[in-house]
Order: C-alpha cells, then structure tokens, then sequence
C-alpha cells in the first residue's frame, strides 16, 4: 500500500525550520498511541532480571575471546579472516544491542552491571555514552519525527551510497572520531546542544578524552609491536564488523512513515533466528520496543504476544522485510514522499495522531 | 483529600491520582508505607503511574528517569529537575495526600 503527498523539502537539522514545525505542530514530546495491556501484566513485563543478561553477556565475552585469540594465533593464515569475521560481527555489530539495552538500563536489573557493559560497548560502536544516551532518549521522545529525531538513520531521499558505506562504518565512522576528537577539546555541536543539557556536558568532553586515551594506546601498542594485531582487536572491528549492525538496524524504521504518532506506522517488527537474536538481543521486536522501552528484551517476546492483535503482521524473517525495504529506498530515491503503509489488523484501535 | 484507599496500590506499586487539572502519584513502598509526587517526570512529562516501582525508586516508563519517590530526588540522567513530593496520610483504609 502507498499514499503520494506533495513534495516537501526535509531538513532533518535539529536545529532547523521542520524542527520548528514539529513544535508548533504538537508532533515533538507528544502522546504516542499505545496498546492497551492490563498494569499487572505490564508490572510483570518490566520486571528487571540479572540472571539473562549475566549469561549472554559471558557467552558474547567468551565468544569474543576465543575469536579473537583464534585470530591472533592464525594470523597470516586464511582461519584468521573466520576468526576476524566473528569476532569483528561480536565487537561491531553485537555491541550495538548491548549499548541500546544497557543504555535504556534494563538490560540487568543492577544498576553499574548497565553501566559498565554500556560504556564498553560505547566504545567498541564508537559511541560517547553521554551524547548517545540524550540522543537516544529524544529519539524514543520523537521517534522518526523530521528536524527533532537525531537518529534518523535512513532520511529521505535516501543516502544509498551512505547506507553502502556504512556497512563498514566508512561514513559515520569518521564522523564519529570527529565528534570525538571535538568533544576532547571541549566543543560541542549546535545540534548536540539541543538535546545535551549544559550540566551534563562536562561529562562528554570528559569521557571523549577517556576514549581518545584508548585509542591513543592501540596505536602505540601497534607502533611498539610493529603489529597491525592490536587495531585489529580494538578499534578496526567497530569499521570491519558493522556491517550486520547496518543489516539489522536497517528493518527498524527505513521506508516507513514520518511524522506519525504511532510506532506500529514508523517501526517494523521482524521475526529473527536464535543465534540473531542473541547478537540483537531481541531488537526485532522493534513496534514492542518503542511502545514500551522499559520491558527488557527477555521480555520482548511475551510483550509482542500480548499486544500481536492490536499490531501490523510482524515480518516473518530478515528477508521478507528486505522484500519490502529495498525496492521502497529505490523508490524513495525518485519520490522521497512515497513511504509504506502499515496495514493494522482487523479490530485494532485506530492509529493516532499523523501529520 | 482522599487520594484512593489502600486496596488500589499493591505493595511496591503506583497509582495514579488526578485533581483539579493536575496529576499526582501514589506510591506503596514494599515496607508498607505511602507516598506521593507529582504525577508527571520532570523530564519528558510522561506519567510516572505506568512505570515501574523497584524498592523506593520509580522508573519512568518512557526514558528510565529515576527518582526516590520518599524525597523526589532525581537520580541521574535523564533526570536534570527533582519531583515535588506531598504530604501522605492513612487513615483506616483511605490514602489522604496534602495538595494545597
């Protein structure tokens, strides 16, 4: 299903004229549809749990630590490309789950357990945790919301070279060490103004410091060893391993509606395989995310039964969202105000507010 | 003013009390004893009645804010301004809270 609308020019600036258009609109920090689940049904939903995150968070420390020293032992043999293979999917693109979960806090139900996972995986997906975690935070406040959403990854009309590049991080990586690199010296951007309160930004300068000091001894262990082996281990992953992260990333949102007030219009939930849930950490069930960012993602799959019959079909795999992902980013190329139409399920609650 | 009565709020839970265009929050700590807030997060403005309660900390539903609901205090990003608390009074089975 499809709807054309006049064309408009987007400026997905946060500091622009459709972020000001938001506000006057009542699209930015507004009322989100959301399914009705009973409190103590949603009480239990939410309840935090160590022991989940406790196993997969030693199984990816364990399998990160056999890849890696697998690829250490085979260098210059053709098993350590395998090796680096794995190990750079579990350090560039597995961190990413990790940092969103921890980053929302409930991924563990102690507190520091978050904290200390989330600030590892900031920097294993070249993230500074202060700017990412208000960054994250508006982007659930006005999700796929033109000019107010910093993480809109897929704009219209769509990079497509972008998308390509990012697959190894070729273009946000560099972006990222920038932002680090001027965050060490104690600037900010305009945008990163708009949603950093001033007395958290000491913290950020602070912590790209930290990060500028880990990647400052990487390189010298490289020059020290006269080895490429220690970048391989730490920093090259977040370039060489992103690319399932893109794969992944993409389903949530590309393609579907802006400026909705409905996450079951702007967010996709795709059925995903065992071993990809456990590198996503159950990230598929992204309509159930939005909608309720507090539920952990072991509980994801019990949110997404309680709420299936107020919601889209979710897709039956990583390919059949593809199906509908890729000829609809071809064609947003041509027509940036073509986007897919949600379909919502016979006797489920209207959709709310969409501009 | 009678907020709710006791049976409303489970131990460790929130209730959610509207007055006269404003909104408040109720709490039940696990030890039994009541407290009240404002009953939106000074964060985002999303009501703190549909987050979750774990020992004296409320969680907002929506961006994992947290307070210590018995002294409003924030506690941590992205919590920049702390809650007003009222004054809770039980009497028999009714929950009293002091709003002016």
């Amino acid at each position: 299903m499809s709807e054309t609308l006049p064309v408009r020019t987007r400026d997905y600036s946060l500091v622009g004229i459709d972020g000001a258009r938001a506000v006057e609109s009542g699209l930015a920090s507004a009322q989100w549809y959301s399914c009705l689940v009973p409190r103590k049904q949603m009480k239990a939903l939410m309840q935090r749990r160590d022991g989940p995150a406790i196993r997969d968070t030693a199984l990816w420390f364990a399998c990160l630590s056999l890849s890696g020293s697998l690829g250490v032992y085979f260098w210059g043999r053709w098993p350590a490309a395998v090796a680096f293979l794995c190990y750079g999917v579990l350090y560039g693109s597995a961190s990413d789950s990790r940092w969103h979960e921890c980053g929302h806090g409930t991924a563990f139900r102690t507190r520091w357990m978050n904290d200390v996972v989330y600030n590892i995986a900031c920097v294993m997906i070249l993230r500074e945790p202060t700017v990412w975690r208000w960054s994250h935070a508006r982007h659930h406040t006005d999700t796929i919301i033109v000019g107010r959403d910093p993480e809109i990854a897929v704009k219209r009309p769509p990079d497509l070279l972008g998308i390509l590049l990012n697959m190894f991080q070729l273009k946000s990586g560099p972006a990222a060490l920038y932002g680090i690199a001027l965050h060490a010296i104690g600037r900010l951007t305009d945008e990163e103004r708009s949603f950093v309160p001033k007395m958290e930004q000491h913290k950020v300068f602070r912590i790209a410091r930290i990060h500028v000091g880990i990647f400052v001894m990487m390189i010298a262990s490289c020059i020290a060893l006269r080895s490429i082996i220690p970048a391989m281990l730490l920093g090259l992953p977040s370039f060489y391993g992103a690319w399932l992260m893109v794969v992944f990333g993409t389903t949530q949102h590309a393609a579907l509606a802006e400026d909705t007030l409905d996450h079951r219009l702007n967010s996709r939930t795709v059925m995903m395989n065992p071993v990809f849930r456990f590198l996503y950490w159950n990230m598929n069930y992204h309509v159930e995310h939005h909608m309720f960012p507090m539920v952990p993602y072991h509980a994801l799959p019990a949110l997404h039964e309680a709420i299936k019959a107020d919601c889209p079909a979710p897709y039956p795999s990583l390919i059949a969202a593809y199906r509908e992902i890729i000829p609809g980013l071809l064609r947003q190329a041509r027509d940036p105000e073509w986007h897919v139409v949600r379909t919502l399920p016979a006797g489920a609650l209207p959709e709310a507010v969409s501009a | 003013m009678v907020a709710c009565t006791r049976d409303e709020i489970e131990e460790e839970d929130v209730f959610r009390f509207d007055h006269d265009g404003r909104t408040f929050a109720i709490y039940r700590s696990p030890d039994d004893e009541f407290f009240a807030t404002d009953g939106l997060c000074t964060h985002e403005r999303v009501h703190l009645a549909d987050g979750l309660v774990m020992g004296h900390i409320i969680e907002c539903p929506k961006h994992n804010g947290r307070f210590d609901y018995r002294t409003g205090a924030g506690k941590g990003a992205p919590i920049c301004v702390d809650l007003a608390t009222y004054p809770v009074k039980v009497e028999g089975e009714k929950v009293l809270i002091g709003i002016a």
